[in-house]
């Protein structure tokens, strides 16, 4: 991972920020509270969702970078897994079993969108693709509930939901949460080396690079293909057991894709370091920002917050943080 | 055979830059039009009038101002939702405020405020392309949703949030909002709106404008070589296109439904309207017709469809079964023809020119 | 010789130095430009004749050196400038507007001189639809100029290789430029594609005294047509002067043939 010296700056001014603009609301304010342990109690806990916004973008991300394609389906993906999982849970079978069982259903889902959409679309348009992909998030959607039905369901993976104190009881942090972001540090670890060392990994970064020369020079296009997605299918399925565990197995999980993608915007759509790091600062930012800046101005800003950021962000470097810069050739 | 342009010859340049240069094209466009203004309303039912004619007329207006930002300038937008909400709601505000107002300026203002907001939220256009910009325009969807469902002002501090449309008249004493204003009337309304903004924005896009945003689309740098200017012509198409879905969106609420709530603008509307233009065809204004009768009526049909063969399924299932049944069909849409409907009633034409002898 | 009148520089190009990074394209470059000469730059693949045409209409900003158009100095030109002041271009890669015919694609290239509002283009009448047809009549002009009335309303991407080059020339027309910058016309033709193409160079410069500044690479060509050529390698300037003088320097028969040392 190479850090340009911009990079570095901004990161550096938005985590400032994340500090000023809340002392600054704390000391102007009257209706703000503000304290040093409380402000890194908000902040870890941001920090910790910041985590799991990683894990979703992270899927988005493996499939751009070896595709090309903006995969709005990531989010129907998590909850799909997550509907899968559950569902044989409840069928009676052991939850060890249900995850290898939902695995092989994410595998097979990636054969077929292979199979089905994109072999039918290769060489089309970007934002062609782009739609197929909204039409499988339908049907996934669709297709999940109509087999396990649409209530909310629990999940348990037996991790404790109680909150911990840490620090001389100074911060409470929630231990599943610490859990949950261990767990995806894990996997994107995981992911990174299998990128970097594997045969396969060095294929998909080719292919990544330029379809056709990759085909010219005999990496089998469609195996790669059904690879990434497959591995998609494994982070939505992580992130679907996380997500489901502390929401409950429901619809909204689908609506938490469009959590990630500003995480992608100011990450780049190409990075997985940017979709860490994206993904930590927009989870501290908003959650901060719902904190601290919120009851100013009405609350409930988590809706847009994080795309307004990204937004921001974009305006200094239209790439996103780690996005490959395109000079423009004529 | 029967379609031809063989044996029709232009004497002027005016005559060769009509929207219609072939004949059969003009017969065609004008039986449609009859039909729309005269058959229509006097055999339809109240029902198909007032749940299907109405809302196809008004998401196409939609589709037809995202065609105009999307297919013809190129920039990807999933606003649309919002900027339908802010003509919608500053619909509202001006009806409310000005209550002698006719509703005509009521509807141009609102989308010229909602240009205004366009040309707020495309300033980011300048820096951002493709996906990134995509997703740009999601901030302006939530941003503008959490605004008027925040702030009570937009509602006239409502308690529910909704704001209803006041009785309004087009012409004489002629009802188009309200309670009691009739459907063939609100129909003929805005049927005459759409007609009139379909013309206007296919003069723009023959015209100069028109050809720099396609120049645009096709390549910003050569385009900006031969002295396009990126920032007014982008601008621009943010601003119109923001117009014709701020006019789309007050349609919606006063002609339409009559009460909304800024719920009904939510980001499954910008995509619903995005539907539209990619299965009608991107950068086709008969596109963005055809685009929005297909959206509108599948979800007709297949609500209907299990009861036509005599099936009884619970409510909520019969919804999971529409969303599957909707994903796999615009993937088979895509698949079959990914340039859309328009391109496909082109190929038929092509293939009219020929039969019924094929070479 | 060609009975046309040469008159006094128009563009001066002093000591351009362009980098990218640590990449150096263009290093101390210095030539100017007559007007109504055709004017060619030569030189192997890499270096620089491109980016020296980008320099000159502003896409590229070179770090050093100074340009002067008309006898204005500046340190860099800009895109939008250059358009203003008549430079128009064609592109090595054709760089048409694919979803276009070619009739619109000409016209486009007529956007600065159309004055009319957006309102009157959106009601399509008086002003907007009587420029229309008067700049209708001149792209007409052009089109049967160029020889390719057939293919008007085709759209620019369904047309063979050698046709859109014609069509992106027609559009660099269509802004009656003062200076023609032509990045490989002929790149990729055949001998009678390339004959129509020169013709339609000298017919353009001969017609309307158009300045043109040319990158070729066919040698024949450039001898035949150009007025005085300056030879680039790897972004230095190797000789600069009339045809003969250029043939005849031993470092660019060096640079061309190669050399033992």
């Amino acid at each position: 991972m190479r850090l340009e010296r911009d990079v570095i700056y901004i990161i550096l001014a938005s985590l400032l920020l994340m500090v000023a603009i809340p002392w600054m609301a704390g000391t102007l304010s009257e209706d703000i509270f503000f304290e040093w342990p409380f402000f890194f109690e908000v902040a870890i806990g941001g920090l910790l969702s910041g985590v799991m916004y990683s894990l979703v973008a992270l899927g988005f991300v493996l499939i751009f970078k070896a595709s090309g394609v903006f995969n709005f389906a990531q989010g129907a993906m998590v909850l799909f897994s997550a509907l899968t999982l559950v569902g044989l849970n409840e069928m009676g079978l052991p939850m060890w079993l249900s995850v290898i069982v939902t695995l092989l259903v994410m595998l097979v889902l990636a054969i077929a969108i292979e199979r089905v959409v994109l072999r039918s679309l290769v060489n089309q348009e970007h934002i062609i693709l782009f739609m197929a992909t909204i039409g499988i998030a339908y049907f996934l959607d669709g297709f999940g509930q109509t087999i396990w039905g649409s209530e909310v369901k629990n999940l348990d993976i037996g991790f404790s939901q109680e909150p911990g104190f840490y620090f001389d009881g100074l911060i409470l942090i929630n231990d599943f949460d610490l859990i949950a972001a261990v767990i995806a540090g894990i996997l994107v670890i995981v992911l990174a080396l299998f990128f970097q060392y594997t045969r396969i990994g060095r294929a998909l970064r080719a292919v990544a690079d330029d379809h056709q020369a990759a085909l010219s020079v005999g990496i089998p296009l469609k195996h790669i293909w059904v690879i990434v997605w497959a591995v998609a299918g494994i982070v939505a399925l992580v992130a679907g057991i996380m997500w489901g565990s502390k929401l409950g197995v429901q619809f909204s999980l689908a609506l938490i894709a469009l959590k990630a993608l500003p995480v992608l915007i100011l990450g780049g759509f190409t990075s997985v370091p940017g979709a860490i790091i994206g993904g930590l600062l927009i989870g501290a930012g908003e959650k901060l920002a719902e904190v601290f800046i919120a009851p100013m101005i009405g609350g409930g800003i988590e809706d847009w917050f994080a795309y307004m950021l990204a937004l921001a962000f974009l305006v200094f470097r239209p790439q996103g943080l780690f996005g490959e810069k395109i000079i423009e050739r004529v | 055979m029967f379609y031809r342009e063989a044996g029709e010859f232009k004497a002027s340049y005016k005559a060769d830059q009509a929207i219609l240069p072939i004949r059969q094209d003009r017969w065609f466009i004008w039986a449609i039009l009859a039909i729309a203004f005269l058959v229509i309303p006097t055999v339809s039912s109240d029902y198909w009038l007032g749940t299907i004619m109405l809302p196809f007329l008004i998401l196409a207006l939609a589709a037809l101002g995202l065609n105009v930002l999307t297919g013809y300038a190129g920039q990807l937008s999933l606003g649309t939702g919002g900027f339908m909400a802010t003509g919608a709601f500053a619909a509202y505000k001006l009806a409310t405020m000005f209550p002698g107002m006719h509703i005509l300026l009521v509807l141009l203002f609102s989308g010229t405020i909602t240009a205004g907001v366009g040309i707020l939220f495309g300033i980011p256009s300048l820096r951002i392309k493709g996906f990134y910009l995509a997703v740009a325009t999601l901030a302006s969807q939530f941003f503008l949703i959490w605004m008027f469902n925040k702030f009570g002002w937009f509602t006239n501090y409502s308690s529910s949030g909704v704001i209803t449309a006041p009785p309004m008249a087009a012409i004489g004493d002629v009802l188009v909002t309200g309670a009691y204003a009739t459907v063939t009337a609100k129909y003929l309304f805005t049927l005459s709106i759409v007609t009139l903004l379909a013309l206007i924005t296919k003069n723009l896009v023959r015209s100069n404008i028109g050809r720099e945003w396609m120049a645009v689309r096709d390549m910003d740098i050569a385009a900006e070589i031969i002295g396009i200017k990126m920032l007014p012509t982008k601008l621009k198409a943010f601003a119109y296109s923001s117009f014709l879905c701020g006019i789309a969106g007050a349609l919606w609420a006063f002609v339409h439904t009559g009460s909304v709530e800024p719920l009904a603008f939510d980001v499954n509307r910008s995509f619903q309207i995005l539907f539209m233009i990619i299965i009608g065809g991107l950068g086709s204004i008969m596109g963005a017709f055809l685009g929005a009768a297909f959206i509108v009526l599948l979800p007709i049909f297949l609500s209907n469809a299990p009861h036509w063969f005599g099936l009884d399924i619970p409510v909520d299932l019969i919804s999971h079964i529409e969303a599957m049944v909707f994903g796999a069909l615009i993937i088979f849409f895509l698949i079959v023809e990914p340039h859309g409907l328009a391109r496909l009633w082109q190929i038929t034409k092509e293939k009219l020119r020929l039969w019924p002898f094929p070479y | 010789m060609k009975e046309r009148a040469i008159g006094e520089v128009i563009l001066d190009l002093k000591n351009i130095s362009l980098s990218f990074g640590a990449m150096r394209v263009l290093n101390n470059i210095s030539f100017d430009v007559r007007k109504s000469e055709i004017r060619s730059i030569i030189g192997p693949n890499g270096a620089g004749k491109s980016s020296m045409l980008n320099v000159i209409n502003g896409v590229y900003h070179p770090q050093e050196g100074e340009i002067s158009f008309r006898g204005e100095v500046r340190k860099q030109m800009k895109v939008h400038e250059a358009a203003g002041f008549g430079i128009a271009r064609t592109f090595q890669n054709i760089a048409l507007f694919k979803g276009m015919s070619t009739l619109d694609n000409i016209m486009t290239g007529r956007n600065l001189k159309m004055k009319s509002s957006m309102f009157s283009q959106a009601i399509y009448w008086g002003k907007a639809q009587k420029e229309e047809i008067e700049h209708r009549r001149k792209v007409e002009e052009i089109i049967d100029f160029l020889e390719i009335q057939a293919i008007r309303k085709t759209p620019v991407g369904r047309l063979p290789y050698g046709m859109q080059k014609r069509v992106e020339l027609g559009r660099a027309l269509a802004a009656e430029p003062e200076i023609l910058l032509l990045d490989e016309p002929m790149a990729g033709m055949n001998v009678e594609e390339k004959e129509d193409m020169s013709r339609f160079v000298l017919d353009i410069n001969d017609e309307f005294g158009t300045t043109i500044v040319l990158i070729e690479h066919d040698m024949g060509v450039v001898m035949d047509i150009s007025d005085r050529v300056v030879v680039l390698d790897y972004g230095r300037q190797l000789a600069d002067g009339t045809p003969d003088v250029v043939r005849n320097n031993q470092d660019v028969i060096d640079a061309y043939l190669g050399v033992s040392h």
